[in-house]
């Protein structure tokens, strides 16, 4: 790929310890009391290794790497021991920590878009991080950048480096930000979520780059993530956190095939999988993850754990070695719960039976449904001088339909039209194109009155459990918003109110408190309520457990099914996970460019994907087992989304297909010339390829 | 692009003109020149008075439109109109107009740069004893209004003089006695400037710096600063190289927008030191019921407002290469 | 099913959001003493009447512009009038139009911002037209302007409130609009608008009270920029007419004899800076307790 000269000789070799981090304790203050982020985090990382720190919000992973930097903020105390080399990190000046700082310990962080300076060029500052630590020339370190770009995938690095940040993409940035870490070859690269903010082509993009810099430079990687599926494929050995404490540590088969920790087993049987059909509930891990502000004495996951002992309840157990001498876990009934599997652990839930179960698809009545939906705006550019310079497809031209009762995934990449196809038929207006109808009736045509009505049949669920409730309200006076503006009386809003709570599976009584005082998943089963109170057919949902912790997931997504179930209710589920799709999905529809190139039977479309696209983009998804993600043979897909304002001609996908590249002459001009339309392949799956015949895996 | 920017000023030639012609009727109505005459003693012939209102357009009993339609067909011909006494307009502004700008751009310049300065330097230490003295400081400049600090300047600078027995600080007027040693002149016009600049420094690095001050507290906490800090940049050279850079985007629009309008800006301070500048002009206009004068004062305040509108988005432009380059 | 997510909603005891802006606004020891001093200076003019020896018409004959001495703290005027009974009374009224005007200004630009926003379309434009064009002229000289023509008597105070709120308004009303503009894409404005709610519930229920930071912010700092406004144009003579008297025409009085009687300018100078401080340091106070982004989070 490149060959960039090391600018030093490595201190360590492979093998070696080259970081070493000893009873590591991070406390800040707040304005609810000393926040103990960390409570005693150990771990030696070798010398080219890959570790992954992994725990949900609030586990104290991405203070540890700040903490590691030295770039927490002033308040923070830090007790314990950080070693680079042998050499203690702790107590340096601020000065003696710069000189190590992107020479030795380089970092890359969560969110490309914000990391880089807005005002200087990629290059000026890939230069900057080389000057910081080395007298070398301004014309060197300018060429250097310029192989740093390459090594990372950035083409036509000789121009690109002149260029500014925004006019990158956030894959392209994070590309940039993994060049300026590997810029002067440090032993330890920390990434935080570095792909969380990412589409997932783009994402496996990215972290193929990072094990390429790796192989590169033979630094040793620290990957912090929630993601158990990007620590299953990235990482050697695995540090599971809950609560500021290391739970569960060992090399990555360990943890993934053997875990001890009943946290670590509810983790990972709770996450949704890509690779496994499934039709009852997900298993649960109950409650919510404690504050770290002042914590009970005992385990902090006793309150949620299934194996509960009084012993828990009074002390913290320790790390304590397991019957694999690389494998620890903290907790006092080790030896007892060797070997249990996570559905005795955790026992799915069962589901409610549903009176629509024996009615076959053809025979419920169509309640949604899409026909040639276009939505086309202008697109403007110039922050001074606002002009239009073209037309952006954001949906051009798709057909759906939705029957009673059935799960309809809507998945795509950000950029694809799946927001504004939602929003389009949100808003019950006459679209630029095509038409929709809600339960028969066609949009265009609705007065005000009628589309008052209407709106009580189609409701939505939003992502952000934050921001999709008033923070000023109370949640009773929150659900019981729709039913005021509908005519409800107060009765009858009092006692649906309590009924709805209950559905969803909260107090009634908590129904005088504010939003702020819910944990995400409980605000999103707020939000669920808020949407069933005018008792819909058909509910929106966009990107409904997308914001929430993995053990919060499937509580909401159990809860969605089985409100399905119960109220026979029709679902729109919009996506970008397609594991969650697999598991709540009856039907998937797959979007490129603002168009459906691949629709069916959720099953049918995940087995056998006909669709080059739909194929690159399962491919692209993390599995959260280690020895699949060996043996996976990844489709890599080029480049990024073109803009939706020039989309390519004919097949809008040619420009990144790899199938593309392997037809003749005369075929790639069918894909060029030919726009190609949904083909039937089986008896419900579509595929929008030319030559889907030859994209088998 | 050239449309554009021809629909922008077509734009603000109709605002320019809405709002001065509002001026006129709002001005024409109110001041009534009239009253000039009441008070004279001996009382002056009213038919003098009439004739005389009637020769500057200005009397009431002419109609309203009439005289605005006189007025602005004037305008049009670039004549500005005759104050009651008969002075003209135009002449007025325009010899007025380099009075301001000599008293206000040393001033304005100093202030704004010092207040950047100050405003960066305060934010870095967030907190710490010289970050509140001098937060408590502006606040304290903030609060008092510009006639107050006038004032006092001058009291404290007569308490200077009497106790040293010179005329060091000079307060009144741009010139005074000018010695007879080479380059007197331009002492005396130093002398004469001092004070009044030094109060218009004081007030514009005090609301300067407490802008720059938040502005610079918001780009100290953006994720590049931690990027830059990861590299291996001591706070201080990420601090100015990253934060105070892209922190000055929004003061470059400022010193653009208080660059225009610095001309009518300093109402108290020409005031208070008796340099006959618009801002003396605009106030005396009222008192003297010159309805020409003060829509004539208006109308160049408006011009001030536009061009520094239209400066403030090219310094953005030059300071930001996002909108540059889009 | 029955997940009964048993909601132990509350992990211990969580701060409400009042108690939270409380603790921050007491922390701000600045914004705290601006708080007590503006009681205190309520307090005065409201009571001071009663424990003040003077009147502020009383004419003490025997003390025509003497130094401050135990008979007149703040010394008296040429009339012989007492400088601090008339300071008082000049605080009353200038208290009286900062904190009407900074209501209605800061009303006006809440309804005209947040509508302009979320209603979009040619009424956003026009809004925003208007608002240029109060803006591109110089609000003093045409307060100015229109207060000499104004009819006098006892309540012309009140048209110069009216004045003084018709120019104060049209920046922060650009302030919410934007505000607004980003309030409106919030998820929660989202779900009431497909629920049907009318817009202008939507304005009055969701947008303004999560705007109500920066409304309560603009409304204080606002106070003290009509104060400003009002004792600059009194102190050139075109605000507050006598009899009635409020700070700037005390002080435009004090003024032309500051250098040879300085009392008389100097004591409702200070009274003036005291207050615009305190209402500007419970600005500022308010702005860091109720902005979740001020770094004064944390140090408790």
């Amino acid at each position: 790929m490149s060959n960039v000269q090391p600018l030093k000789n490595r201190k360590t070799q492979a093998g070696d310890t080259v970081l070493s981090v000893t009873d590591l304790h991070v406390t800040f203050p707040s304005e609810a009391g000393q926040v103990r982020a960390v409570r005693g985090l150990s771990f030696d990382l070798a010398a080219g290794e890959t570790l992954a720190i992994v725990g949900e919000s609030g586990s104290g992973k991405s203070v540890t790497s700040l903490a590691v930097m030295g770039l927490h903020p002033p308040t923070t105390k830090i007790t314990g021991s950080i070693k680079l080399h042998g050499e203690e990190l702790l107590g340096r000046s601020d000065e003696e920590m710069s000189k190590i700082r992107g020479r030795d310990l380089a970092m890359v962080f969560q969110d490309p878009l914000s990391a880089l300076t807005p005002v200087y060029t990629v290059g000026d500052q890939i230069v900057e991080a080389i000057q910081a630590h080395y007298e070398i020339s301004k014309a060197k370190a300018w060429q250097r950048a310029i192989e740093l770009l390459d090594l990372v995938g950035i083409p036509n690095p000789q121009t690109r480096v002149k260029s500014f940040p925004f006019e990158f993409s956030g894959g392209m940035r994070q590309r940039v930000m993994i060049a300026m870490a590997i810029a002067n070859d440090p032993d330890v690269i920390i990434a935080d979520e570095p792909t969380t903010a990412l589409d997932v082509t783009i994402q496996a993009q990215v972290l193929e780059v990072l094990k390429t810099a790796q192989k590169e430079t033979g630094a040793a990687i620290i990957m912090i993530t929630h993601d158990l599926g990007i620590v299953a494929g990235m990482s050697e050995r695995v540090v599971v956190m809950y609560a500021g404490r290391p739970v569960e540590t060992g090399t990555v088969d360990d943890i993934f095939y053997t875990p001890r920790m009943p946290y670590t087993v509810g983790l990972l049987g709770t996450v949704p999988r890509l690779d496994q059909a499934s039709d009852g509930a997900l298993p649960v891990l109950e409650g919510n993850p404690p504050s770290v502000v002042d914590l009970p004495p005992g385990c902090p996951f006793a309150p949620r754990c299934p194996a509960v002992i009084d012993r828990c309840l009074t002390a913290e157990p320790e790390l304590v070695t397991t019957t694999s001498v690389d494998h620890q876990a903290a907790c006092y009934r080790l030896d007892e719960l060797a070997g249990i599997s996570h559905a005795e652990l955790f026992p799915a839930p069962e589901l409610s039976a549903s009176d629509l179960a024996e009615v076959p698809r053809e025979q419920r009545p169509v309640v949604l449904e899409l026909k040639g939906l276009e939505r086309h705006y202008p697109l403007m550019k110039g922050a001074i001088y606002r002009h239009q310079i073209g037309t952006v497809h954001a949906v051009d031209g798709i057909d759906l339909d939705i029957r009673e009762g059935e799960t309809l995934g809507l998945v795509g990449e950000s950029g694809c039209g799946k927001t504004t196809t939602l929003m389009e038929i949100l808003n019950l207006a006459k679209p630029t194109g095509g038409a929709i109808e809600v339960l028969g009736q066609n949009t265009a045509t609705l007065n005000r009155r009628e589309r008052k009505a209407l709106r009580r049949n189609l409701q939505v669920v939003f992502q952000d459990p934050m921001a999709s409730l008033d923070p000023r309200m109370p949640i009773f006076d929150i659900i019981a918003e729709p039913m005021g503006v509908h005519g409800y009386s107060k009765d009858e809003i009092e006692k649906r109110v309590r009924e709805l709570l209950q559905l969803v599976g909260l107090e009634p009584a908590h129904s005088d408190r504010y939003p702020q005082h819910f944990s995400g998943g409980q605000r999103q089963r707020i939000g669920i309520a808020r949407a069933l109170s005018l008792e819909p057919k058909v509910m929106v949902l966009d990107e409904p457990v997308s914001a929430l912790d993995v053990s919060i997931q499937a509580g909401v997504i159990n809860l969605l099914d089985d409100l399905q179930r119960k109220l026979g209710l029709s679902y729109l589920f919009v996506a970008h996970d397609l594991a969650v799709i697999r598991h709540i999905a009856d039907r998937v529809a797959v979007m490129y460019l603002g168009s459906i190139v691949e629709i069916g039977d959720v099953d049918a479309v995940y087995e056998n994907p006909r669709h080059p696209y739909t194929q690159a983009l399962l491919s692209a998804i993390p599995i959260p087992d280690p020895q699949t993600e060996r043996s996976r043979n990844r489709i890599m897909l080029s480049g990024d989304l073109p803009s939706p304002s020039d989309p390519p001609s004919g097949c809008k996908f040619r420009t990144r297909c790899f199938l593309h590249q392997t037809l003749s002459e005369p075929e790639k001009a069918r894909c060029i010339g030919e726009l190609p339309q949904l083909v039937a392949k089986g008896s419900d799956h579509r595929v929008a390829c030319h030559f889907s015949d030859r994209a088998s895996q | 692009m050239l449309r554009y920017i021809g629909k922008r000023l077509l734009n603000y030639v109709i605002l320019l003109y809405v709002a001065v012609s509002l001026t006129y009727l709002l001005a024409a109505t109110q001041l009534n020149p009239r009253a000039l005459w009441a008070v004279r003693q001996p009382p002056v012939d009213p038919v003098i008075v009439e004739s005389q209102l009637r020769q500057y357009n200005l009397s009431e009993n002419v109609p309203l439109f009439e005289r605005y339609w006189t007025w602005l067909t004037g305008v049009l011909h670039g004549d500005w109109g005759y104050s009651p006494v008969g002075l003209n307009v135009a002449e007025q502004v325009s010899t007025r107009m380099w009075v301001s700008l000599r008293l206000l751009l040393i001033g304005t310049l100093a202030g704004i740069i010092m207040g950047v300065a100050v405003g960066a330097w305060t934010a870095t230490r967030q907190y710490k004893v010289s970050d509140r003295v001098i937060t408590a400081l502006s606040l304290l400049v903030i609060s008092t209004p510009a006639f107050v600090v006038g004032h006092v300047t001058q009291i404290l600078a007569i308490m200077f003089n009497n106790a040293t027995g010179t005329r060091f600080f000079e307060f009144i007027g741009e010139t005074g006695d000018v010695g007879n040693y080479p380059f007197a002149d331009l002492v005396d016009r130093a002398q004469h400037l001092l004070l009044p600049t030094l109060v218009l420094i004081l007030l514009e690095v005090a609301s300067m710096s407490r802008i720059q001050r938040n502005l610079m507290l918001d780009s100290l906490g953006a994720d590049y600063v931690r990027t830059a800090r990861a590299k291996g940049l001591p706070q201080h050279k990420a601090v100015m190289k990253h934060a105070l850079r892209t922190a000055l985007i929004p003061t470059g629009t400022y010193v653009a927008f208080a660059v225009a309008t610095m001309f009518v800006g300093a109402t108290f301070t020409e005031r208070i030191f008796n340099f006959p500048g618009l801002g003396q002009y605009g106030v005396d206009a009222i008192t003297n019921r010159d309805v020409n004068g003060i829509v004539a004062v208006t109308a160049f305040s408006g011009v001030c407002v536009l061009v520094g509108a239209i400066l403030s988005d090219i310094m953005v432009a030059i300071l930001d290469p996002r909108v540059r380059l889009q | 099913m029955s997940t009964a997510v048993n909601a132990a909603a509350k992990p211990a005891k969580r701060l409400t959001r009042g108690r939270l802006i409380w603790r921050r606004f007491l922390r701000n020891k600045v914004a705290v003493v601006g708080a007590v001093g503006i009681m205190f200076l309520v307090g005065l003019t409201l009571f001071g009447q009663y424990f003040l020896y003077w009147k502020f018409d009383d004419i003490d004959t025997n003390a025509f512009l003497t130094p401050p001495d135990s008979a007149h703290l703040l010394g008296t005027t040429q009339a012989g009038r007492d400088v601090l009974a008339l300071t008082v009374r000049g605080l009353g009224k200038s208290l009286l139009i900062g904190f009407l005007v900074a209501i209605i200004s800061t009303s006006l630009s809440a309804m005209v911002g947040a509508s302009a926003a979320y209603l979009g379309g040619w009424y956003e434009k026009a809004m925003l037209w208007i608002i240029d064009l109060i803006l591109v002229v110089p609000s003093f000289f045409l307060i100015a302007v229109a207060t000499k023509g104004a009819p006098e008597g006892e309540s012309s105070w009140l048209i110069l409130v009216v004045l003084l709120a018709a120019f104060a308004w049209p920046l922060s009303a650009r302030v919410v609009r934007s505000l607004t503009l980003s309030i409106r894409e919030r998820e929660y404005v989202l779900a009431a608008k497909f629920m049907g709610i009318s817009p202008f519930r939507i304005i009055v229920r969701h947008i303004l009270p999560n705007a109500s930071s920066l409304l309560i912010i603009d409304a204080t700092l606002g106070v003290g920029y009509a104060i400003l406004s009002e004792t600059g144009l009194s102190y050139f003579g075109f605000g507050v007419q006598a009899p009635d008297t409020s700070l700037g025409t005390l002080i435009g009085e004090g003024a032309n004899m500051a250098t040879s009687f300085p009392w008389i300018f100097l004591g409702p100078a200070t009274i003036l800076v005291f207050l615009v401080m305190c209402v500007n340091a419970i600005g500022d106070g308010l702005r860091d307790a109720l902005d979740p982004n001020s770094a004064s989070g944390g140090q408790a």
